[in-house]
């Protein structure tokens, strides 16, 4: 698929444009009823610590959205993705007021393949704990 | 007790099709505040090259998650899902999620270990359209963490 981003002005270190994540409450919850993962770690207080986690957390699955924007943005279309995968290493916890929790993430070319495709090795951060490992994207290029 | 290893490399029947329609493509995008227009107009995926609105990257999980229940609640491999976290996720695409596509998932058991006394279970979960077409993998990697007893087991045994 079409990518306004040319392979051959794309080097190894290449930075993509880093971008910040906003999640509330509110952001879960309405991300609960849009996948159908409606775990009561994500929406309720008192059950997220009688299992053992610190507060509500974010969706594995929603940081793994967020994350991958910062390559969505910057090829336009979102089907230059042609692989994408990360490991859920801490959890992105959500206080129960208007800030909530920040995830924060950046992007860099990490190698050139072939078939004018290169691999992005994505960063994401909360609360200055890295959140998600081997985060990484197969990104065709134009 | 650590999952049965005979398990490795059983399939699971297909999952009755699920029709991706652009409204739910629409709902699931703005729930991840991502504001590109190929996932809500038409037009704009059209310019992509796209026969209709695509859906987000992760999006397929939506399906693949719930087809994997199959795999979870199977009764004969006896995974205690209140245990379970979701450790790693991968996909990879053929091509994107599209509005009107009727994709059904067929999961099969990768592997099966058992690390620290937790059971590590990977999950492949291919997607297909209706007409036989492949639309994306689906690889996922759920962790059931130990109960005490079974952890200080395998410390003992030295794991």
């Amino acid at each position: 698929m079409s990518a306004s981003i040319n392979y051959d002005e794309v080097e190894v270190g290449t930075e993509l444009p880093a971008q910040s994540f906003p999640v509330t409450r509110a952001t879960l919850v309405q991300y609960a009823g849009a996948s159908g993962d409606f775990n009561p770690i994500h929406w309720n207080e008192a059950f997220a610590k009688a299992v053992g986690l610190p507060d509500v957390i974010a969706h594995g699955m929603f940081t793994m959205a967020e994350a991958i924007r910062v390559v969505t943005d910057w090829t336009v279309d979102p089907a230059a993705v042609v692989e994408y995968g990360v490991r859920f290493t801490k959890p992105v916890v959500v206080a129960n007021d208007d800030a909530g929790a920040v995830i924060e993430v950046t992007g860099k070319v990490a190698a050139k393949l072939d078939d004018r495709r290169v691999r992005v090795d994505l960063v994401a951060s909360s609360a200055g704990q890295k959140v998600l490992g081997m985060s990484r994207a197969v990104v065709q290029l134009a | 007790m650590p999952l049965d290893p005979s398990f490795i490399g059983r399939s699971y029947p297909p999952t009755p099709a699920y029709e991706v329609g652009r409204e739910k493509i629409r709902e699931f995008a703005e729930a991840v505040r991502d504001a590109n227009p190929a996932y809500t107009d038409p037009e704009a995926a059209k310019a992509l090259g796209h026969p209709d609105v695509i859906a987000p990257p992760t999006f397929p999980f939506v399906i693949t998650y719930r087809a994997a229940a199959q795999v979870v609640e199977d009764p004969e491999l006896g995974l205690d899902f209140s245990r379970v976290v979701h450790g790693d996720q991968r996909f990879v695409y053929t091509r994107p999620v599209r509005a009107g596509d009727r994709l059904s998932v067929t999961c099969v058991i990768e592997s099966i270990k058992s690390l620290a006394g937790n059971d590590v279970l990977s999950v492949r979960g291919e997607v297909h359209e209706a007409s036989g077409e492949h639309v994306v993998t689906a690889y996922m990697m759920l962790v059931a963490r130990a109960a005490e007893s079974d952890a200080a087991e395998s410390t003992t045994a030295g794991e």
